[in-house]
């Protein structure tokens, strides 16, 4: 078995576990964390045993499944496949973390939410680990239903509303998928006689197909990563979502499950369909442009806390596939890179605007003021995730950032420029955001008025005094700290020495520009 | 009558020679009939407290011998043959066909014959026989949409619901249910491996004739269920009708009702368009109507609301298995050849059927009714592979059948737990917060949802993919991106399901699930065991259904 399959399988067995824990939910939520916390080291063993100047996918496995229509059941990673996958390894142990004391809704335990966790984390493990095109679609699809109960059973008021159109975005998107992939079927049928899934062969049949046919291929797949990485006129369920989510799942949805659109278009929808990528990628990159300025403005405008958080996301997709269909090594590794970066930066902001409503029971913007004063941890995290955000150099999404501005402005600079202004607009998004916040008098009725509410600790007469401010709110516990500890040293660590990382990822880009065709417009020799 | 004349005159003078009849091939069939028959004598002569166990008995075991017979018959079977003077074609779709419809007969039976849920089972007891048909002739003015539909029972001089329910438990439920369903399923079995148009029609004949019957004899509801009945036996009557004249009309076009005459005929001639183009129209509304295909599906919510719900999951199992059958045997014997005059027509009845099964479905508050839609969008999926005239097509569709089959067999039986004191809950309103008192009912019925949703890992998406796959090998493309579509839009209404059970609070006074008794529990476990098995390894059954086509 090699580590990839144990990477499937150790929370798919947790979860059972955890699933079937009757006792304490204390003993549900110490396993979980064990299987993750397994999980993790086995990712790292993966990372650690992966070879870069390998071949393009490693620590394959096949199984025969539906041989009538050339199933199998096939694994394997690239680079980019292999740091998402890590990315979920690490995410997933500080969301069981920052979860373990959440106030779930009556009736639920965090045994059950813990164990949906960890079915959703096999999932997403498998979907980036696919190699055969039915298998990926089989996982894309089946990982909404963890997902859907995620949302709908945990979340807030409106939480059925949004479960149910997260799940029927994402289903309409994956059928829609399906029938391409029953084009890129027929198509392989009609061409070499024999039909297949498998994406090696399909990539190299499909990039032989006349442009037509590719055209709709194309189409199909993208729809269905253009609502899963929500570029804009699709974007509409992910606010919804993130909404109503509890904030453990916003780390998710936002940090992992919306990185299979993204990585769908590097390792789907460029390879399989090379000739239309590049003839609809004005399509896309116009799409992505919107994106970054109406997700930003969005993010600016915002009263509510958790829809900022999702805008915010909406700007950063737009980013990425403007990387990836920029066509150029260094803009791809970018897009790829950031696929990572935001996982860590946005899972961070999310994980602490978690923390400012766990304190302020409320997520209305408005509610909160002057925070630093009370909780100046919890100000300085927020100011981490935030600069992050808004790619300060020195913060790993600098890297991200500049690397894909970079890159696609020799071949793409109209585009290119006006991303740049998103760039100043994430500025301007999250300053203001922690100004109001953080900054000024103590203010809000979320602050001035938790003691008052029930479940409040502090004596409500502290409150009356003017100036009243120590004893309403406490700053990060021992428990909190350790779950940002992680990700302010990746953060800070990955912005100022990424090589580990796109060293892992650079060769998989190349590979896939050579499957799409393209060579980097400026030469190696600066010839130009 | 010139030619029959003619005829008796050629029979007088030559000495009889009998065709040559295939017992192998056909013992299913015939174990079928005999068992019935003799579960009429059975009702006759026995003593009443024996014959339900009797009946159950004769029933469940012969399913079980036919399935051994057929099992035996096809190891050894080629490509097919035709027996009977060629008017039954025992082939490798029929074998199929029968195969998929003794397994779905055995679960039905199963959940027809359990009588712990339902106090003495769910059928109308023998002392409630009479006063329901004066029911039924006293208050056939009524509407039966007012209410749970006790007006029956109070307007004739009927025992009261209270009286009905104590005196069922003593007497037992009318066991000539048993005799009735095995009579329609040896018509589907006939009807699904006819060889010529006449033959299909009785069977056809012997199939409804007992579903009509079967549909009027629920204990509750009686009015609800009477007025199914006599809506399925109107309706069914003309789409009989129909059938008959299209019959006609090509008999009158090639000069034979058998299959394969028709399809030479429509090969190449230069014969009048008129007869075959009427003759095809109508002999496919007859087809279409009983499979439930929209826009010839206004009985279905009706029927299946109506009728008692172990006979309302039989036949949308079974039925559809049948129809179906026959309709890819008509199309791809018969009609191939002129396929490009239909193809088009069905193409659109099939997007139709969707369209009516999925809006119209949205709408609806009635669990029974909605599942009624669901299988009228889920006829358009499967006419999209019936018109798919390949192997794959065939196939798919084939497989598409056993599945959903399955899982409606299943569906139904979850559906008759969940019971307040008044019957059953079909009121959607009811099914709030199920997950809180019986998260297993509420688990299985999710899983069974998601299965008629299409959800990967279940035989529902298997189905859908292979069914879908064949039509895009085809060149259906358009057709097949509406049926997605269709599909996203249907799963809606079954999320809307799971919203209710999984997120909602129970009501106060809401519905309980009844501990099924070990009849109803089999039959569930096995839908849902062959769902999540076709779902998981479809090559099980996509091997079999894939070893030939038709034979004629």
């Amino acid at each position: 078995m090699t580590l990839l399959l144990a990477l499937i399988l150790v929370p798919l067995v947790g979860a059972v576990v955890v699933g079937l824990l009757r006792g304490t939910d204390r003993a549900a939520k110490l396993t979980a964390l064990a299987f993750s916390l397994a999980e993790l080291v086995i990712a790292a063993a993966a990372w650690g045993g992966y070879d870069p100047a390998g071949p393009r996918m490693q620590l394959t496995s096949s199984v025969e499944w539906i041989p009538a229509f050339g199933i199998e059941l096939s694994f394997g990673v690239d680079g980019i496949a292999l740091v998402m996958i890590a990315v979920i390894a690490l995410l997933m142990p500080l969301v069981l973390g920052f979860s373990w004391g959440e106030r779930l809704p009556r009736g639920r335990t965090h045994g059950g939410f813990f164990s949906l966790l960890l079915v959703e984390q096999a999932l997403t493990v498998a979907v980036f680990a696919a190699t055969d095109v039915f298998v990926f679609y089989v996982l894309f699809e089946i990982m909404l239903i963890p997902m859907y109960f995620l949302i709908g059973g945990y979340g807030g008021p409106r939480r059925r509303y949004a479960a149910v159109k997260f799940f029927l975005y994402s289903f309409l998107g994956g059928l829609i998928m399906l029938a391409s992939a029953l084009g890129a079927y027929a198509y392989a049928v009609e061409v070499t006689g024999q039909g297949t899934f498998d994406w090696a062969t399909l990539t190299r049949v499909l990039g032989q197909a006349p442009t037509s046919v590719q055209v709709w291929i194309f189409l199909g797949f993208f729809l269905a990563f253009a609502i899963k990485a929500p570029l804009v006129p699709f974007h509409t369920w992910l606010p919804d979502a993130t909404e109503q989510a509890p904030i453990g799942v916003v780390v998710i949805v936002v940090g992992v499950l919306d990185k299979v659109g993204t990585f769908g278009f590097l390792r789907y929808s460029l390879p399989l369909t090379p000739e239309a990528s590049q003839l609809l990628a004005p399509l896309v990159l116009v799409l992505a442009v919107i994106g970054v300025l109406y997700g930003s403005l969005q993010a600016y405008g915002q009263t509510d806390l958790k829809r900022f958080l999702a805008y915010v996301s909406i700007a950063h997709f737009g980013f990425m596939a403007l990387g990836i269909f920029a066509f150029s090594t260094q803009a791809m590794v970018g897009a790829a890179s950031y696929m990572v970066n935001h996982s860590i930066a946005t899972g961070m902001l999310v994980l602490v605007v978690g923390l400012i409503i766990a304190r302020g029971g409320s997520t209305r913007i408005a509610d909160y003021g002057g925070m630093s004063g009370v909780t100046p941890l919890l100000g300085g995290m927020l100011l981490v995730a935030g600069l992050s955000t808004l790619s300060l150099p020195g913060t790993n999404s600098f890297v991200s950032e500049f690397l894909v501005l970079i890159g696609s402005f020799p071949t793409r600079p109209v585009y290119t420029i006006l991303a740049t202004v998103g760039m100043i607009l994430a500025a301007v998004y999250v300053l203001w955001l922690y100004q109001r916040v953080m900054q000024g008098p103590v203010s809000g009725d979320a602050l001035v008025g938790a003691a008052k509410g029930p479940g409040a600790t502090a004596d409500p007469n502290t409150l009356s005094r003017p100036g009243g401010r120590h004893a309403v709110i406490g700053d990060l516990g021992p428990r909190e700290l350790g779950v940002l500890a992680p990700l302010v040293v990746l953060v800070i660590g990955l912005g100022i020495y990424p090589e580990p990382m796109l060293d892992v990822i650079t060769p998989s880009v190349e590979a896939t520009m050579s499957e799409v065709g393209v060579t980097d417009p400026v030469a190696p020799q600066g010839g130009n | 009558m010139g030619p029959v004349q003619a005829g008796a005159v050629v029979l007088a003078q030559q000495p009889v020679e009998p065709p040559p009849i295939e017992y192998a091939a056909i013992a299913p069939v015939l174990l079928m009939l005999t068992a019935a028959c003799v579960g009429v004598i059975v009702e006759a002569f026995l003593p009443r407290h024996q014959r339900w166990s009797v009946q159950v008995g004769l029933s469940l075991l012969t399913l079980v011998v036919a399935g051994v017979a057929l099992g035996a018959y096809a190891r050894g079977a080629g490509t097919g043959l035709t027996t009977l003077a060629g008017t039954i074609a025992v082939d490798t779709p029929t074998l199929f066909l029968w195969g998929t419809l003794l397994a779905l007969g055995f679960a039905s039976i199963l959940l027809i014959a359990d009588r712990s849920v339902e106090q003495g089972g769910a059928f109308v007891a023998e002392s409630d026989a009479s006063s329901g048909s004066s029911g039924l002739g006293a208050s056939s003015g009524l509407s039966a949409s007012s209410g749970p539909a006790r007006g029956a029972t109070a307007d004739s001089s009927a025992p009261s619901p209270t009286m009905t329910r104590a005196t069922a438990g003593v007497s037992g439920m009318r066991t000539e249910v048993f005799p009735l369903a095995m009579f329609s399923l040896s018509g589907m079995m006939v009807f699904c491996a006819a060889n010529d148009l006449l033959t299909m029609f009785i069977a056809l004949e012997v199939l409804s004739l007992p579903l009509y019957l079967l549909c009027g004899l629920a204990k509750r509801r009686r009015l609800l269920s009477q007025e199914a009945a006599v809506k399925y036996f109107l309706l069914g009557a003309f789409a009989s009708a129909f059938f008959l004249y299209g019959l006609a009309l090509l008999y009158g076009y090639s000069g034979s009702v058998k299959l394969a005459a028709i399809s030479e005929a429509t090969a190449g001639s230069d014969r009048s368009d008129t007869l075959l183009f009427a003759g095809i129209g109508l002999l496919v509304v007859g087809l279409l109507f009983k499979a439930s295909v929209g826009p010839f599906h206004a009985w279905t919510p009706d029927v299946y609301h109506g009728a008692p719900t172990a006979v309302t999951g039989f036949m949308a199992a079974c039925t559809k298995v049948a129809a179906f059958g026959a309709i890819l045997r008509v199309l791809q014997v018969a009609l191939e050849a002129s396929s490009w005059e239909w193809h088009y027509v069905l193409w659109t009845v099939a997007v139709l059927s969707m369209l009516i099964g999925v809006v119209l479905g949205l709408t609806q508050t009635d669990i029974k009714r909605m599942i009624a839609y669901s299988s009228i969008a889920h006829a358009g999926f499967l006419l999209v592979g019936a018109i798919a005239l390949t192997d794959r097509g065939l196939s798919g569709t084939l497989f598409y059948l056993l599945a959903y089959g399955f899982t409606t067999v299943a569906v139904f039986g979850v559906i008759s737990l969940v019971r307040t004191s008044e019957g059953e809950a079909t009121h959607l309103s009811g099914w709030a917060g199920l997950a809180k008192r019986s998260p297993l009912v509420a688990a299985v019925f999710t899983f069974l949802l998601l299965a008629l949703a299409g959800i990967p890992m279940t035989s529902g998406f298997m189905g859908k993919f292979y069914v879908f796959s064949a039509a895009v090998t085809d060149g259906m493309v358009p057709l097949v991106v509406i049926a997605l579509v269709a599909s996203a839009a249907a799963a809606f209404f079954y999320l809307r399901v799971i919203v209710l059970m999984y997120f909602n609070e129970p009501a106060a006074d809401g519905p309980t699930v009844s501990v099924p008794g070990a009849f109803t529990t089999a039959a569930i476990t096995l839908g849902v065991v062959v769902t999540l098995l076709l779902g998981v390894l479809p090559t099980l059954a996509w091997n079999w259904a894939n070893v030939g086509g038709f034979v004629s």
